[in-house]
């Protein structure tokens, strides 16, 4: 736990985050063509709050996270970000909610530099972003990006791609960010940078959803856990209690 | 044969070849963005002779026919990707390709009913009658100003594309849609206008060559043939491939009239074999892109 660093950071305030959702999902159950999913996910996450979303492959972690995103032709249920119901809209009116989303293939878009690349998490943004100063806040973030910022996006390494796919979601400061296995096969060092911006990130009162296989290192930076089974919750503590209850972990987590 | 023939006759294949850079490029936009083959592009290029015809008549003056029937026919493009297109993305190829093909025989036959089957000559605009001294021969002041005006809208369209939010949106939304819904980007907005622009060019095109050759109801077959051929050899999708290719066809076109002129309508074809089997992809087509 970080120590509060201003008067601003109350044991009120602090509460009163805690027992605001930010995101709910109440029994959202989805479909890809004929195969049923999601069979009635619930969930939530509060404001200023990592979870970390765990479980097998094929569980449905991806599904709900692009349920989430609206990137799911059919999905049921209820799903509220900020008080609005989330279904209904079409994907690109989330984002100006102050969603963002970094999937698990990253998304890089070939043919452009990492400048555009990042340049495309502004393009729909309000026009009071300044560009320039997220820009220089990007860059601050993200000092491999800034050596880098002429080249094709593509021919980073995987795990500069997956920073420059973190950094798009970012620049348009969004409230909330789902991040789908940003660890995956990704150098140690980097995981550990990773790590470290995840923590800043969350100090910064960004609120995270956070899918991971890599179980330990998710848990070690979430506040709370969600394990997710065949479509369904099958278990809900704090980090701190999965990351000790081993028993549990091998039962949903183990590949 | 003297060299000065021969450098006219490559004038006069360059300002064929720009209204087939522009032609293709409409059709090549709408693949490379939209995945969709627009077989009535062709048809389009012709309401697009027809609708400056009538504007030029209408308003009495060949500049705004040359203004309004891109715009307006561009904008009766929106309204068939509004209506038609549009149902039919996420399915397979040929189903927009079978629409448009069917679209295609019902505007040739509209306008068969409403202007008549016989062509009718479109009056170059009086400030372009003429020629100009090149030095080595006299070249019509018309085709020059097509050249001019074919580089401006290139070079207005490569500003556009490089160098503007809309064109960072146009050219990653042709790369990765789904990315540009989760940044924010209505992508159903961008294809309206894509495809508003790829008929857009179409009906520039059909408007920019009907003072060269006569316009009637099915002046857009050959030239869908034409620009699929430009398409195919610059690489589908590729805008720089349509602008090089286009040119070439219009060249070599224009050559071979010259010396074969029984050869001048297969030439291009050959020229599109040939390329074919070098490159399958074309000259600037990208293997996999879409």
């Amino acid at each position: 736990m970080p120590t509060p660093k201003c008067a601003a950071f109350t044991w009120d305030r602090v509460k009163a985050m805690a027992e605001t959702a930010l995101l709910e999902l109440d029994r959202v159950q989805a479909w890809y063509g004929a195969s049923h999913v999601l069979h009635g996910i619930t969930l939530r996450v509060n404001e200023g709050e990592v979870v970390a979303l765990v479980g097998r492959n094929g569980a449905g972690k991806t599904t709900t996270l692009r349920a989430v995103m609206g990137l799911i032709p059919k999905a049921e249920g209820r799903v509220r970000f900020a008080g609005r119901d989330l279904l209904p809209l079409p994907a690109h009116r989330r984002f100006h909610l102050g969603l963002a989303y970094v999937p698990e293939e990253r998304r890089i878009v070939p043919g452009l530099s990492v400048r555009e690349n990042l340049r495309l998490g502004l393009v729909a943004a309000k026009a009071e972003i300044d560009e320039r100063a997220a820009f220089a806040e990007i860059a601050e973030t993200f000092p491999r990006l800034r050596e880098r910022l002429d080249q094709e996006g593509v021919t980073l390494s995987g795990g500069e791609q997956q920073m420059l796919a973190i950094a798009r979601a970012l620049i348009a400061r969004p409230r909330m960010v789902l991040l789908d296995e940003p660890s995956e096969g990704i150098m140690p060092v980097l995981v550990e940078e990773m790590g470290v911006l995840f923590r800043r990130l969350r100090d910064q009162g960004k609120t995270l959803l956070l899918v991971e296989q890599n179980v330990e290192w998710a848990l070690r930076l979430a506040d709370r856990a969600v394990i997710i089974d065949q479509g369904e919750v099958v278990h809900e503590s704090s980090a701190a209690a999965l990351l000790a209850d081993k028993d549990i972990q091998d039962r949903y987590c183990a590949v | 044969m003297d060299l000065s023939l021969i450098i006219m006759q490559l004038f006069s294949g360059i300002a064929l070849g720009a209204v087939l850079v522009i032609t293709a490029l409409g059709l090549t936009i709408v693949f490379g963005m939209l995945g969709v083959v627009n077989f009535a592009h062709g048809a389009l290029f012709m309401i697009g002779a027809y609708a400056g015809l009538y504007l030029a008549s209408l308003t009495g003056s060949f500049w705004w026919g040359l203004l309004l029937a891109p715009v307006l026919v561009g904008a009766f493009g929106m309204l068939i990707e509004f209506v038609l297109v549009r149902r039919l993305y996420g399915r397979s190829i040929d189903d927009p390709l079978l629409l448009t093909f069917g679209l295609s025989y019902i505007l040739v036959e509209g306008v068969r009913i409403v202007f008549g089957s016989d062509g009718i000559p479109f009056p170059t605009p009086s400030q372009l009658i003429g020629v100009v001294d090149l030095g080595v021969g006299f070249f019509p002041k018309y085709r020059l100003f097509v050249i001019a005006l074919v580089a401006v809208v290139l070079l207005l369209l490569w500003l556009m594309l490089e160098k503007t939010r809309v064109g960072l949106i146009v050219r990653a939304g042709a790369r990765d849609p789904q990315i540009m819904r989760v940044l924010g980007v209505d992508i159903g907005k961008v294809w309206l206008a894509i495809f508003g622009l790829g008929v857009g060019l179409a009906a520039l095109g059909g408007v920019l060559a009907g003072p060269m050759r006569s316009v009637n109801p099915e002046m857009g077959t050959l030239v869908l043939a034409e620009a699929f051929v430009v398409t195919v050899i610059g690489g589908l999708g590729s805008i720089v491939g349509a602008v090089v290719a286009g040119l070439m066809v219009g060249i070599c076109i224009s050559m071979v009239a010259l010396f074969a002129p029984e050869m001048a309508t297969i030439v291009m074809f050959a020229l599109m074999a040939a390329v074919l089997l070098v490159r399958p992809q074309g000259l600037f087509g990208l293997k996999g892109r879409a």
